[in-house]
């Protein structure tokens, strides 16, 4: 007892030496630390642009982009182009996301499933989706429906191949414990499989995002009328790079905001995880 | 269960006749093993690693499919498994994990009772991983009692717990089954845990029983000196000398 407290008296003005040893995992979260790097580029595109070493033909200073954005907004309708935008690209989304993860099921849960449809998904694959917008050209016409089509089938690969992924790598003995408890195939999927393939159709769900965002960046190229695509083909034309520049910001919030939801969605619905993240 | 009336033998709740069951390649691992466990006995399996024991007790729970075998088997309605890992889902609270697959509208209150009778009242809104290995286990006993079970299957449901916690698990399995009264399989390797639980210990070897001792001591304590003869007589027939019990 006594050389206990003999022992604490000696550590007490020097620091405990295993404190101070590194950590294996990524340490503490820092604060807001996702702003910290675009934060950085902006400060070094606007000292660039004040400076004069970014000249504006090759890259419009912030503030004109600012300007420019104004302009855009009171008198060529930017916020039509943008809902028009949205609506495709969510549209497209969503038709593309609901396939992707309806194939995964049926091709995970049997073998029927796999057989006639992981085949082609495969080798769908290894096409890039932007490869055949010629041919959908010439099915569906240059309109809505080729750009959607497009879509869809871009962002319903992730979705499919990660939610596949996520199904087979589920634990094989909880379907013997669904089988010692006596539920149902509906049930066994319901709580057991689903649950179980989240995870992975999250992880899909974020690479559908920005491919959907891909898509409609070409999609917009072919004979838009309006859209976002639409307001930076024509700012080619007059080769006005400031207007360029608002659309691609537009693009990047979109993509970010599409992204920050998913992620708020997999943090709550992913709850039941312990990961290095948390 | 039905025990007719005018006999003074109530039926089996199991009842295991020349079951065979082997493995491809490697030969029998039950070879015509009879067995009876009456309602309400508590029965511990013990055995060296591959004489069946779990083959046995999977091919109860009906989870032998791809097994070769014959023989007649005739269990319970009602069973339960406890499986060595707690097998909760993870992606579940503890409450819907204990009354996972439980219909009726009183499930959860049921579940809620199973819970206090493992002692996690107020734990029920917990994530799996936020429980101890111990706590798991006793999540997943509430989920086999909850289902009110006539047959209790048990696969060295305590081989992954520290001592501590294993001696604590073995009080309150006594307690749940003395109330319960399942007939219970408890498979296990070690012959402490056999004789301080159940009512009768049996050992396979070369897939059949080989020994069958019933275990009358009325104070289950290592000092009683017929705890230490019935000890050193299982690990006897284990193969254990004396010489490797120093």
């Amino acid at each position: 007892m006594t050389a206990t407290l003999h022992v604490s008296e000696r550590t007490t003005d020097t620091t405990d030496r295993r404190v101070l040893r590194r950590r294996l995992g990524p340490g503490r979260r820092i604060r807001f630390s996702f702003w910290i790097g675009p934060i950085v580029l902006l400060a070094v595109w606007a000292a660039g642009s004040a400076t004069g070493l970014i000249k504006p033909a090759i890259l419009t200073a912030p503030w004109d982009v600012v300007t420019a954005f104004q302009e855009q907004w009171t008198d060529h309708d930017l916020l039509g182009n943008i809902l028009s935008s949205l609506a495709r690209a969510a549209l497209g989304l969503g038709l593309g996301v609901l396939a992707g993860a309806v194939l995964a099921v049926v091709s995970g849960l049997s073998r029927a499933g796999e057989s006639l449809i992981d085949g082609p998904i495969q080798i769908k694959r290894s096409v890039p989706t932007l490869a055949l917008i010629p041919l959908f050209i010439a099915w569906f016409g240059i309109g809505q429906e080729m750009k959607i089509v497009t879509i869809a089938l871009i962002s319903m690969v992730p979705i499919y191949v990660h939610t596949h992924n996520g199904l087979r790598g589920i634990d094989g003995r909880y379907a013997e414990l669904a089988e010692t408890i006596g539920i149902g195939r509906g049930e066994f999927v319901r709580h057991v499989v689903l649950p179980g393939a989240l995870p992975g159709f999250l992880l899909g769900m974020r690479f559908a995002v920005t491919s959907s965002l891909l898509g409609l960046v070409v999609v917009e190229q072919y004979n838009a009328t309006s859209g976002v695509g639409h307001m930076i083909t024509l700012a080619e034309q007059y080769g006005q790079t400031d207007v360029i520049v608002v659309g691609l910001v537009i693009y990047g919030v979109f993509g970010y905001l599409a992204d920050t939801a998913v992620r708020l969605t997999e943090r709550r619905a992913l709850a039941w995880r312990r990961t290095l993240d948390t | 269960m039905a025990a007719d009336p005018g006999h003074l033998i109530t039926a089996p709740a199991v009842r295991v006749r020349n079951l065979h069951r082997s493995f491809s390649r490697n030969g029998g691992v039950l070879n015509g093993l009879d067995l009876d466990i009456a309602p309400g006995e508590f029965v511990a399996l013990i055995g060296r690693s591959g004489t069946g024991k779990s083959t046995l007790l999977r091919a109860l729970a009906g989870l032998d499919r791809d097994v070769e075998g014959y023989g007649q088997i005739t269990v319970p309605g009602a069973v339960s498994v406890v499986f060595q890992d707690s097998r909760l889902l993870p992606w579940k609270r503890v409450l819907p994990n204990v009354v996972f697959g439980l219909r009726g509208a009183d499930a959860d209150r049921r579940g809620r009772d199973a819970l206090a009778e493992v002692g996690l009242e107020g734990r029920e809104r917990a994530w799996p991983y936020q429980l101890s290995g111990g706590e798991q286990q006793r999540v997943s006993l509430a989920r086999s009692l909850v289902r009110e079970p006539q047959l209790l299957l048990a696969d060295e449901p305590f081989g992954a717990l520290d001592a501590l916690t294993r001696i604590r698990m073995h009080a309150l399995l006594r307690k749940l089954c003395e109330r319960h009264r399942p007939a219970v399989l408890l498979v296990t390797h070690d012959v402490d845990e056999a004789i301080a639980l159940a009512d009768r210990v049996i050992q396979l070897d070369d897939g059949v029983v080989r020994t069958d001792v019933r275990v009358d001591l009325t104070r289950r304590s290592r000092h009683d000196p017929r705890f230490a003869e019935l000890r050193a007589f299982l690990l006897d027939e284990l193969g254990v000398t004396e010489e490797d019990r120093r």
